[in-house]
């Protein structure tokens, strides 16, 4: 028997996305993505909650959170960071400005800093291949960068 | 119906048949891994992942998986063709590359589909060099986990998430680092699982095996301070002979017995015994508690039976609304071992701490149950070891034994004798038959006038019955997986719209003759067919087929318990049930 715990406005929260697909199995990953955009991410207590609102085993849950990339159990920091690798910049250079990332930050893609600003993660295309490579922090696009751009760019949210 | 050629050989099936089942029939069997049905018990495992029934079908540029292709009209299949052999061959060889090939000292060495494939199919080389996958290994009391063994087919996947409904395992994570696994790769002992090992009996290699009690149980027969007693399941004795070469169906009761003795085992008693108590015990509770709801008073109805320790562990972890509903009677293995250690070994002037009772199970979960807290007395259990019947093969082959040489030996009195009822206990229907047997002549006060329950018996997956107990009509249902009980259970918290008043629910397909201690059937389901003829066959050869008419029953309530459901009874042969769902709980923060 375990018992899972989780603030009240958060279950709150879970319960109304649920309910808003009719607590069908079958819209797991709708809900998965629903939820995953309230909280940023979807640590284990949460999947438990989804599981039970939908009447699903908690193993398939983890399952399809585990399988698909764009769901995350990390918590995403106050500043995402997402590196398109992309075809075009890829071969314009995106895994150097990765790498340049990694180093600055000292953690690895799916990673998030401990003071909780940054989290780095990969994307394919953001549809703005003619300034590749890109990299997105937040919403915000940068363009044509190069490593030795990269601390600049962290500066400006440090 | 549908005419196609399988290497040359007209075939004609209906429609819809795949490839496999087509060859199956022509006498043609295509090599499989993942693919896994039991015939006539609703279990096929059809993921069409592994691709070693790849065969080549005339005008088709790719190779055609014969388990998931339908046949066409006209079709031509060649199931031996130089590139489909080679293509199976390489599939083979690419598992490999990820596979420990320990096989001298892994657990399934002999039973493993894979090792049989590769011996098969002459793998001589592993020509593929990798990473090889290291997963932590796991186990419950029941089940051990290596998953570097895992080919990945999920028949434990179905097994416990369609079957049992108990979704401990899913596939979890992509790519290379792919497993069946419970949630957050936690232990599977913290997941929803019920300890049926039934993922066990299905796994095709050894990532799945169980827990191995064969040590503990030769150091305590070696130990001289220590009596050590035995028990054996009914489901055993007809399943037992397989792992000697004896046909499926063979009865081996007096063999085994024999072999038991020889092992070491001070006394040879049976569960058969304890089975006919259960029916008293559970007979007389089903009749009090349809007494009451007659009279007006409150009772809960249906009663469901209780011998089945993964199905209490199913409903304690899925029902905690529903807890009054399952009989109070413990399980025959539970209720011999309460009256062994607090009445045998006073009988025979031994303290109970050095009597060390063994039981042989064709059950997994009984390694679990025999755990529990409650089943016990000042932290010494009632039942110490359980084997398996694989267990108790193993252990007869390495103490130099051949069961077929041995004699026919009987039990030993006064926990042995038993009765037909007790006999069929370890087959789907069987426990309902055996209370029906009882519960019909202690409330009518007659003599049953047929005393085969053939509707309750076979392999469907639910069975209904109305008995008429003498103008009170009572209705009974018999099902075997947690699926199928499942839905009763939710018909139950709706209202119980049909009505029954005694449900049997057993976990394993076809009850405990397919348990997942038992030889493994690789999916052949006549297996699980012929060990419950067996059963029946045992049961009719019985001179006394009724519990309360076997004369060490009446001898121990004469004796010890007094009567059925009465003060002592209570004490040692019932029990109560604990709510073990997972609980959402709200913090402030």
């Amino acid at each position: 028997m375990a018992t899972i715990k989780l603030s009240e406005d958060k279950i709150q929260i879970i319960k109304d996305i649920c309910a808003s697909f009719g607590n069908r199995s079958g819209e797991v990953i709708n809900v998965l993505h629903g939820v995953q955009g309230q909280f940023g991410y979807l640590p284990a207590e949460v999947q438990q909650v989804v599981a039970h609102e939908l009447h699903m085993p908690v193993s398939k849950v983890y399952g399809i959170v585990s399988f698909y990339s764009f769901f995350t159990m990390v918590p995403k920091g106050e500043h995402p960071i997402n590196v398109c690798l992309g075809t075009a910049c890829y071969v314009r250079g995106a895994e150097k400005v990765l790498d340049a990332l990694k180093r600055e930050l000292k953690i690895e893609i799916g990673e998030c800093t401990p003071d909780g600003k940054f989290s780095l993660n990969c994307l394919r295309c953001v549809g703005a291949c003619g300034l590749a490579p890109v990299a997105m922090v937040g919403e915000k696009v940068y363009g044509r960068l190069t490593p030795d751009q990269v601390p600049a760019m962290l500066a400006e949210y440090r | 119906m549908i005419k196609l050629s399988i290497d040359n050989k007209p075939v004609e099936v209906a429609e819809g048949t795949t490839i496999l089942k087509a060859a199956r029939q022509a006498g043609i069997n295509i090599p499989t891994l993942c693919y896994f049905e039991l015939d006539g018990m609703n279990f096929e495992n059809k993921p069409g992942g592994c691709r070693v029934c790849v065969v080549e079908v005339k005008g088709r540029r790719n190779l055609a998986p014969a388990c998931a292709t339908e046949c066409m009209e006209g079709m031509e299949v060649f199931t031996s063709s130089p590139r489909a052999i080679n293509a199976r061959k390489t599939v083979v060889e690419l598992i490999l590359s990820d596979h420990p090939n320990d096989c001298l000292r892994c657990e399934k060495s002999g039973d493993c589909e894979l090792q049989a494939l590769a011996a098969r199919l002459g793998i001589r080389e592993l020509p593929f060099k990798g990473e090889q996958t290291t997963f932590k290994k796991d186990s419950t009391l029941s089940v051990y986990r290596d998953m570097d063994k895992c080919v990945y087919c999920r028949r434990c996947e179905t097994m416990c998430s369609k079957f049992q409904t108990a979704g401990a395992l899913s596939g979890v994570n992509r790519g290379f680092p792919s497993v069946v696994a419970p949630a957050f790769d936690q232990p599977l002992g913290e997941s929803s699982c019920i300890n049926c090992g039934q993922c066990v009996q299905v796994c095709p290699v050894g990532a799945l095996t169980l827990v191995d009690n064969i040590n503990d149980v030769m150091k305590a027969i070696a130990d001289p301070t220590k009596t050590v007693i035995v028990n054996t399941a009914p489901a055993v004795r007809v399943a037992l002979g397989e792992e000697f070469g004896q046909e499926p169906g063979s009865i081996v009761t007096g063999q085994m017995a024999a072999a038991l003795r020889r092992l070491g085992f001070d006394y040879v008693f049976d569960t058969d015994w304890s089975a006919d108590l259960t029916i008293m015990e559970e007979g007389t509770e089903l009749l009090q508690r349809v007494g009451k709801v007659l009279k007006g008073e409150e009772a809960k109805l249906p009663m469901f039976t209780s011998c089945c320790p993964a199905w209490v562990a199913f409903y304690e972890k899925n029902f905690p609304d529903l807890l009054e509903y399952p009989s109070t009677a413990k399980s025959p293995m539970a209720m011999f071992g309460a009256t062994a250690k607090n009445y045998f070994a006073q009988k025979i002037g031994v303290n109970r701490k050095d009597l060390v009772v063994v039981s042989i199970m064709p059950c997994l979960a009984k390694k679990s149950e025999c755990a529990r807290e409650e089943f016990g007395k000042d932290g010494n259990p009632d039942i110490d070891y359980v084997l398996s019947t694989r267990e108790l093969a193993h252990m007869i082959k390495q103490c130099n034994l051949d069961l077929n040489q041995l004699p026919e030996e009987d039990f030993d009195s006064p926990l042995g004798q038993s009765t037909g009822a007790g006999v069929i206990f370890g087959a789907t229907g069987g426990v309902m038959e055996a209370a029906l047997r009882t519960a019909y002549e202690l409330h009518t006060k007659k003599s049953l006038p047929k005393i085969d329950f053939e509707e309750v018996r076979g392999l469907n997956g639910v069975k209904e019955a109305t008995v008429d107990f003498d103008g009170l009509p009572v209705k009974v249902a018999v099902c075997y997986g947690l699926g199928n009980a499942r839905k009763i259970m939710e018909e139950v918290r709706a209202g119980n719209p049909n009505g029954y008043n005694f449900v049997e629910v057993m976990a394993c397909p076809g009850g405990c003759i397919g348990g997942a201690g038992q030889p493994y059937h690789h999916g052949n389901s006549d297996i699980i067919r012929k060990r419950m003829e067996a059963t029946y066959r045992e049961d009719a050869g019985k001179p006394i087929r009724k519990s309360h008419e076997n004369p060490d029953i009446i001898a121990i309530y004469k004796e010890f318990y007094g009567e059925p459901c009465g003060h002592l009874s209570h004490e040692l042969l019932h029990t109560h049930y604990f709510d073990k769902s997972d609980k959402i709980e709200a913090t402030l923060q």
